[in-house]
């Protein structure tokens, strides 16, 4: 049991001490609170959509009671309440007003959210989708709890700026199958351009913040990793990987080759391992079918250059406890380095954040180890890390960038900022 | 005045191994566990990573991972007319502290005791007659038989992913197992582990002196695994760096690595650090538990009251706790009575070391595991005729070589020089050609006068009375740890040694000569509440909500390391709750 | 005396009466982890004694090169760092005995019981250091330990090492033991703590250091090991050789 899911398992299974009762409000609504056939759709697309992942606080904050900070490249904005509180939540708030929010992105006033809330995704979902939800939501326990959203520092404090930025980078629409395409491919397409919202995390963003459509889902430096490239190119991407593989990456967060960490492994813990099979399968098949981008042709750091001299040392003496003498790993427990794709992605920073900081990979049920990476700050310095990644990112599968010790120097300082 | 805190359906104290097993049995059956450790939690990538586990004198030399005596410690004396003096630092044993308890820091060396060390007396009895025992040699049956323990041995070699080669299943004697075990329903999870140069030339010798060598059992993995509870192992890669460490690749059977990624993640489970249980609490009749006191970090003190007390803090601390809390009858060894305190057993521990020609030798003794290694068993428990011998127990004798950690395996043949230029040249000489890690490891049976109890002098940082440990080896066990010694020896010769040293274990017990950490008996089980603390379902007699795990049940100790006897029994308690104690709580067997 | 089978349970209550005043973690739902958690090792500085007076570590640096003496192939003790050793670790909770039991009565008992007395190792050196030096100025013509030849040195270690010369007020024998014990401790010991200075003692035995894996290795056997030693803060190789 996922001790943090416990209510609002419990209030579907209706099982437990303390079950929550739907409680019929007064407020302008169409959707029925007594239908549980509604409310269980809603209670899926809300995890399909992890609602849960921003709007709750980390450790022990109360399901979907807002307060925790959401980072954006302008500052950080605090995602509300959204349990039924009349007066901190958005009990008050009618279905339409919901579906404001959800899929046009703006609050109940009438007021452009910041798109930390992946409205520009949501739209795909349909009306119905979004009732859905909103009648699931209305059934977790209602908490007082005052968010004040907008912490973001002046000019991006002012939301009629927002304006400007939907009508450049906002297209809302609810999502259109590809007749062309089976109708597997579509469901997946739908679950990751619309509620999965994955590119909010995987897809490039311009300086200002708006997404690059052109390089849909080819990684993004976000809170401190690099979300990595999720389309089908076969060395940076999951094209090498099988779907079987894909699924059980975001079933269980480990799969023969790679596991996850950091944001993703929360995202697999709330959300993912939660799809159906069917689900997960479908948005393998669509991911494997994003056009992977051009990748610039990269000679590889010859295996004499004296910084992967110096790699290939400290890679024998330490990495190779866990990662295997010649980079393979275990499946499932140490990522293999030859195969994982984001050990060769043009952007090392997850590459050097889990050598300087360590990282506990994904715990689910399928996979309850979560073995964990340590921490090398103490050892290694800027170079040293340095030249083992480069040496791994050059010496299987490769090329990749070569890393250099100013990008791990600017990166151990960024992380000194942060505590997760 | 302690703050009383919500009752739970279970109390556990120590998050070890029999805490970690007994957890995941009670969760599993809906009940709300908690568990109670006195130190610290513990993780390979936050507390022993690869990248600073490998610090011998961290780890090996100054004990990190383990007890501080000024936490606890006991005192101690050889014989009953002696004042027992307090162990300021440890020596002869080394008591584990923290999550996951010994389990984080063992070699992981997973034996299964004969089928005869279980009817230890009825058996000796029948073969060599009564007097052939010692007069106060105080040895007894357990209560259970290995056929009751055999699913339970299973059950905790599966857990744990023990590598080895099968002797005996079914009845059916297999090649390259050991020849004497008990018969087991299936063969091990994994195949044994491999073998290094030293190890294998021994098995060699052995063979061709007629024994029957094989590898020993080990849960250092030979191949990555996954347990019946999901939980994953890595293949260990030989560092080197086990027994007094903790494993920096996951590839060390530990409560860590094979139990507590799913406890942690049940609801119905918790467990608080740092907090060290002070008392098992009873009700006026003292024959109810009604929870456990505790202090934590700052001295405060709470009370966690539940419906069932599991007490799985190691050998020492469970017999400590029994006599603080004033549960059972302290036992007197003058007056042969009581149950709390007697039968206190250790191990015996004997060593040949073997030094060779460093031409035609390279031992490369880094390159080990923590239960690498090649034994025989035909000088184990009653596998050999004791008739003309005059003693009785016995041990494996193993080649069991875990390490070149150098400033504990950097030997230098005896007379000669222990430092200066000569030693500087011997020291490099032998190195790689020594062999140290012969060991004869031989049960130790109990006695009337070797016994725990409290001490009258020193006391704790609580001012409560320390354990005094009264023990000494005994005129049997040293007779079986010459002869043994002789026999290993005579297969170092074998194998080509220019040197062969014999250290066979010699009196009197010494508190600063470490040889294990096998210390058992002192609550014991049985059938006879006379003459033990606990039944056979490890169910403390005087009160049936209490069960003592580990190896304070132990009435003697075997030729073998014990943490495999320990997981079966656990498991076989578990059941004996899950079955039949939560549907009709009481006493489980008539007394 | 029923137990009654829970169903889940929600236990924020008790969380909230447990965690914040009982100052030791509940942990329940998940394995704990932060970043940058455990607690790396503190390397050894060179710089002044932090224990040792200036003619402490003068006696100790000359015991040191007698029990490891220099030799044309391989440093001694003094240059293999292990005075410094010593001194760090005396100057540390080794040195004070921390964690050691220390409540009275303090009575002497049996060797086989160990240690009774209330002085750690630190305090230990001194009051062998001093009288190892009072015997030395009374036998030796007024010389301090370090001042006398080579030879007469090992003569005075080897007398109190056979009992045939005692120290006033303190076990010559003793302190030969575990000067010897010590010594060759910082010589085989992580260079991180001050001695095995650049690996010598592991270099000096064939001694791989800090490696991890040897699953290449396991199956070869009778072969000498090629790789050179690694310790926890790297080796040569560990840094681009510069031009």
């Amino acid at each position: 049991m996922r001790r943090a899911r416990t209510i609002a398992v419990a209030a579907t299974l209706g099982g437990a001490a303390l079950a929550v009762y739907p409680v019929a409000r007064s407020i302008a609504r169409d959707s029925d609170v007594q239908d549980f056939a509604q409310i269980e759709r809603g209670r899926k697309l809300a995890t399909l959509a992890d609602c849960f992942a921003c709007h709750t606080q980390k450790d022990g904050g109360k399901p979907f009671a807002g307060g925790r900070p959401i980072e954006t490249p302008f500052g950080n904005v605090i995602a509300p309440n959204i349990t039924p509180d009349r007066e901190t939540g958005i009990g008050n708030w009618s279905d339409e007003d919901f579906d404001n929010a959800v899929r046009h992105g703006t609050d109940e006033e009438g007021e452009r959210l910041y798109p930390a809330m992946p409205y520009i995704y949501y739209t795909k979902m349909s009306r119905d989708d979004v009732k859905a939800i909103r009648a699931y939501l209305a059934t977790v326990p209602a908490v007082h709890n005052e968010v004040h959203a907008n912490q973001l520092p002046f000019p991006f404090s002012i939301r009629w700026s927002m304006n400007a930025w939907d009508w450049l980078f906002f297209k809302a629409g609810e999502f259109k199958p590809d007749k062309t395409k089976s109708p597997e491919w579509n469901r997946g397409a739908f679950l990751v351009t619309g509620p999965g919202h994955c590119g909010a995390c995987h897809t490039p963003k311009n300086f200002l913040g708006g997404d690059e459509t052109d390089q849909a889902l080819q990684g993004y430096a976000i809170q401190g990793w690099f979300a990595p490239n999720i389309t089908g190119d076969k060395t940076r991407g999951v094209g090498a990987m099988s779907v079987p593989d894909i699924v059980a990456l975001l079933k269980t967060g480990h799969n023969a080759v790679t596991g996850v960490a950091g944001p993703m492994a929360e995202q697999v813990a709330d959300s993912s391992s939660h799809f159906s099979d069917a689900d997960l399968k479908a948005i393998a098949t669509y991911l494997q079918s994003v056009p992977a981008g051009d990748a610039k042709s990269l000679t590889p750091v010859a295996q004499d250059d004296p910084q992967m001299k110096v790699g290939q040392a400290i890679y024998r003496d330490s990495c190779s406890a866990c990662h295997g003498i010649d980079g393979n790993g275990v499946p499932s427990l140490f990522p293999s380095l030859v195969k994982a794709p984001q050990v060769r992605a043009p952007d090392p920073t997850s590459n050097i954040r889990v050598v300087l900081r360590g990282a506990r990979s994904a715990a689910t049920d399928a996979e309850p180890t979560a073995p964990a990476m340590p921490s090398y700050s103490w050892q290694l310095k800027d170079d040293q890390i340095a030249a083992v990644l480069t040496y791994i990112r050059n010496s299987w599968g490769g090329p990749a960038a070569a890393v250099s010790a100013d990008d791990v120097r600017k990166q151990r300082k960024d992380l000194a900022d942060r505590d997760d | 005045m302690a703050t009383k805190l919500p009752k739970k359906d279970v109390v556990i104290v120590g998050l070890g191994w029999t805490g970690s097993i007994l957890a995941h049995e009670l969760t599993d059956e809906g009940l709300d566990v908690i568990a109670i450790e006195r130190g610290p939690w513990r993780d390979a990538a936050t507390e022993y990573p690869p990248n600073y586990a490998q610090d011998e004198l961290r780890y090996r030399i100054r004990h990190e991972l383990f007890l501080r005596p000024d936490q606890t410690t006991f005192t101690f004396r050889n014989k009953m007319d002696q004042t027992a003096l307090p162990i300021r630092s440890w020596g002869a044993f080394m008591p584990p502290n923290g999550v996951g308890g010994g389990g984080v820091h063992w070699n992981a060396e997973t034996w299964r005791f004969l089928p005869t060390d279980f009817m230890l007396r009825t058996h000796l009895t029948e073969r060599y007659g009564a007097g052939f025992l010692p007069q106060d040699m105080t040895i007894q049956d357990w209560g259970v038989t290995y056929d009751d323990l055999e699913p339970h041995y299973d059950q905790f070699e599966y857990l744990c992913g023990t590598c080895g080669t099968a002797g005996n299943l079914k009845g059916q004697i297999q090649q390259g197992g050991n020849p004497f075990e008990g018969p087991r329903s299936r063969p091990y999870p994994n195949p044994a582990q491999k073998q290094g140069f030293g190890h294998t030339l021994w098995a060699k010798a052995a063979a061709e002196l007629g024994y029957k060598p094989f590898p020993q059992p080990s849960g250092n993995m030979s191949r990555p695994y996954v347990n019946p509870l999901g939980v994953r192992q890595g293949p260990c890669t030989y560092c080197g760096y086990c027994e007094w460490f903790g494993c920096g690749n996951y590839s060390k059977a530990s409560p860590q690595t094979t139990v507590l990624p799913v406890l942690v993640r049940k609801s119905n489970f918790s467990f608080r650090d740092n907090s060290e249980v002070t008392r098992i609490e009873t009700d006026r009749s003292g024959k109810r538990a009604t929870g456990v006191t505790f202090v934590d970090t700052s001295g405060n003190e709470w009370e966690q009251p539940a419906d069932l007390v599991i007490l799985s803090a190691y050998t020492m601390f469970n017999v400590q706790l029994l006599l603080l809390s004033k549960i059972g009858e302290p036992y007197d060894p003058v007056a042969n009575k009581g149950v709390i305190g007697r039968n206190f057993t250790h191990q015996t521990m004997s060593s040949v070391n073997g030094f060779f020609d460093k031409t035609k030798f390279n031992f490369n003794p880094f390159i080990a595991s923590g239960a690498i290694g090649m034994c025989i068993d035909e000088f184990n428990g009653d596998n050999f005729d004791h008739g003309p011998l005059g003693f009785v127990g016995g041990g494996y004798l193993g080649q069991v070589q875990t390490n070149g950690r150098p400033i504990e395996t950097s030997p230098v043949p005896k007379g000669t020089a222990k430092w200066g230029a000569e030693w500087k040249k011997n020291v490099a000489d032998y190195y790689l050609s020594n062999l140290k890690g012969g060991s004869i490891h031989a049960s130790m049976y109990s006695y009337r006068d070797v016994y725990l109890d409290l001490d009258p002098t020193y006391t704790d940082r609580f001012g409560r009375p320390l354990m005094r440990m009264t023990i000494d080896f005994h005129e049997n066990e040293l007779k079986a740890a010459q002869y043994l010694t002789d026999k290993y020896a005579e297969i170092v010769k074998a194998m080509g040694a220019k040197i062969v040293e014999k250290e066979p274990r010699k009196g009197p017990y010494d508190i600063t000569k470490y040889q294990t950490t096998h210390l058992n008996g002192g609550a014991i089980m049985g059938a006879d509440p006379k003459t033990s603390a606990l039944n056979r379902y490890l169910q403390n007699w005087d009160v049936p909500n209490l069960f003592v795990m580990g190896a304070s049940a132990f009435p003697q100790n075997a030729g073998y390391n014990p943490t495999g006897t320990v997981g079966a029994l656990a498991f076989w308690a578990a059941k004996a709750i899950r079955e039949q104690y939560l549907k009709k709580p009481g006493p489980l067997v008539d007394a | 005396m029923a137990i009654s089978r829970r169903q889940l349970l929600a236990t924020a209550a008790y969380f909230a009466a447990g965690t914040v005043a009982a100052r030791a973690r509940v942990i329940s739902g998940g394995l704990p982890w932060h970043p940058d958690a455990g607690t790396p090792p503190k390397p050894v500085r060179p710089g002044p004694w932090q224990y040792f007076t200036a003619d402490e570590a003068r006696a100790i640096e000359a015991l040191a090169d007698r029990i490891i003496p220099p030799d044309p192939k391989t440093p001694g003790g003094k240059d293999s760092g292990c005075a410094v050793y010593l001194d760090r670790q005396l100057a540390g909770p080794y040195g004070r005995a921390e964690g050691d039991y220390d409540k009275g009565p303090f009575m002497p008992g049996l060797p086989n019981q160990g240690r009774q007395s209330k002085n750690g190792p630190a305090q230990q050196y001194r009051d062998w250091l001093a009288a190892l030096d009072t015997y030395c100025l009374a036998h030796h013509g007024n010389k301090h330990f370090a001042e006398l030849s080579d030879a007469d040195k090992d003569a005075v270690l080897h007398a109190l090492d056979d009992g045939k010369a005692k120290l006033e007020g303190a076990d010559g024998k003793k302190f030969v033991e575990q000067a010897v014990k010590d010594i060759q401790m910082g010589f085989f010991a992580d260079p991180i703590y001050g001695g095995n200075r650049d690996m010598a003692g592991w270099k000096l035995i064939g001694f791989p250091g800090t490696r991890y894996n040897y699953l290449d290795w396991i199956d070869r056997h009778n072969e000498r090991f090629p790789l050179p030693p690694v310790s926890l803060e790297g080796r040569a190789e560990w840094t681009t050789k510069a031009g």
